[in-house]
């Protein structure tokens, strides 16, 4: 009789450690490249909107939609390219009423910080002493997809494809750059500054459409704090947290 | 049927073949390893025994990607190993299969150390020390006593390694990354396709992987059943 006492105590504290996100969490599914922007902005959000806690949940933007469409129990959806948006909106998985841009990219080719191979240029990626090309995934990654656009205006895709080590999202190729794993990679020009003396920006790239980031209320949200917590990035103090991380105003 | 082959069998071969490379090459380390450190913590006299054996099994309760972060740091382009390796031979494992076997080597290798250390503690003493008074050195003890009694352990150890290593995702991901053609296999190919949305092919390639794995199962029951009994 105790052991069974003893068994269903611990089911039942069990069951109570693993109640879901309770009535004051707001979960954020954002963009890999928001991550430190977002950590400071919801610190702020927070300490004005008392009892509510942001939880944030960053990856590959397209891997956040996949999530959603799977059912995940998102308020607000932050993605790094309009593409991925498109498709949630166009799954009536975000309201469109709320969608906005809030803020804008750019991406930029990165090389180690004590790389000695002296490139000057995407020009310089075809030499043969440039053996791995990191970029994300362009699937699911943004970042990704705006390389491989920009390769492609160059006409350079094709030919550096066996170079290529694709990441499941932006910060992984980062993580890649940092560790020295890589020759060259392509990446926000915010990532680049979050890594600071680790890694060198060869140069800006020129991408056809603009890396802005729209924001939207996911349809299945109920809470009020998901517009509010739109409205505050799109307010001056929320803009004046992202500008902090490199982050340009649309 | 043309279509069925074009667009799931003919894409899921490659990472199918990869993935039989890297989990034959990672139990084959692992079987070698774990036959030699099984055997060591068989010996009473051995010192730190139980110390040693901790740290041997070590790799079956860490997180993969706690052996991937391991792995990568000492292995990768900076660390101590991995500088040494591209100096002396040019070869660098992140990113490449035989990082990808590594990593499977190492969470699959206490699999056979552990059955193997129980099986040669398993052997009759006295058949080794008869061996020994008949005049043959350790070596031959090793090789035609100890290694033949204990090796229906061995081998049951070496089956659960293989289906270890076949299975095998944070740790080859942290190592190896996700390229695929080069060090994609079967698992991560199956996160890539779910991520991306590809549901076809996830479920083309999961049921895949669970016909590969019944196969291998049926296969080593088989197997076992035919291994001289002890």
């Amino acid at each position: 009789m105790r052991k069974l006492k003893c068994v269903l105590g611990t089911l039942a504290l069990t069951l109570l450690l693993a109640v879901p996100a309770h009535a004051g969490d707001l979960i954020v599914s954002a963009a890999a490249s928001l991550t430190n922007a977002f950590d400071v902005a919801k610190k702020t959000f927070e300490a004005a909107h008392p009892g509510v806690t942001v939880v944030s949940n960053y990856g590959a933007s397209g891997a956040l939609l996949k999530q959603m469409e799977s059912g995940a129990p998102v308020d607000v959806f932050a993605s790094a390219d309009q593409k991925t948006m498109d498709q949630a909106a166009a799954k009536g998985l975000v309201d469109k009423a709320t969608r906005r841009d809030f803020v804008r990219n750019g991406l930029v080719l990165i090389v180690p910080a004590d790389s000695k191979l002296g490139l000057k240029s995407a020009a310089d990626l075809a030499q043969p002493g440039v053996v791995r090309i990191a970029l994300g995934n362009p699937e699911i990654v943004p970042a990704g997809r705006y390389t491989k656009e920009a390769l492609e205006m160059s006409g350079q895709w094709s030919d550096l494809t066996k170079k290529y080590i694709l990441g499941n999202n932006v910060r992984q190729v980062l993580d890649y750059v940092t560790r020295g794993e890589v020759d060259a990679a392509f990446v926000f020009s915010t990532d680049a500054m979050q890594a600071g003396s680790k890694v060198r920006v060869v140069m800006e790239m020129a991408i056809r459409t603009p890396a802005l980031y729209p924001i939207a209320v996911a349809s299945s949200s109920k809470k009020p704090e998901a517009k509010a917590f739109v409205d505050f990035l799109l307010s001056a103090e929320g803009q004046r947290i992202l500008g902090t991380f490199g982050f340009k105003k649309p | 049927m043309p279509e069925f082959l074009s667009e799931l069998l003919l894409p899921a071969l490659v990472p199918l073949g990869l993935t039989l490379k890297v989990s034959l090459t990672a139990t084959a380390g692992a079987c070698l390893f774990g036959i030699a450190a099984g055997f060591a913590l068989s010996r009473r006299n051995m010192p730190g025994r139980e110390l040693l054996d901790a740290l041997c099994t070590l790799p079956l309760v860490l997180p993969p990607t706690v052996i991937g972060y391991y792995l990568l740091v000492l292995f990768g382009r900076r660390g101590v190993l991995g500088l040494w390796l591209q100096e002396t031979f040019g070869v660098s494992l992140v990113f490449t299969w035989q990082g990808a076997a590594l990593a499977a080597c190492v969470v699959a290798f206490p699999l056979v150390c552990k059955a193997a250390r129980t099986a040669f503690e398993g052997v009759d003493q006295n058949l080794e020390h008869a061996a020994r008074s008949l005049g043959a050195c350790e070596g031959s003890v090793f090789l035609r006593v100890s290694l033949p009694l204990a090796w229906r352990g061995v081998l049951s150890g070496t089956m659960l390694a293989l289906a270890r290593a076949m299975g095998e995702f944070g740790a080859t991901l942290m190592l190896a990354g996700n390229l695929p053609g080069r060090t994609q296999t079967l698992s991560l190919a199956i996160y890539d396709a779910v991520q991306a949305g590809r549901d076809n092919e996830a479920m083309f390639l999961v049921v895949l992987t669970s016909l590969v794995c019944i196969l291998l199962l049926l296969a080593s029951g088989k197997f076992l059943k035919l291994s001289p009994q002890t």
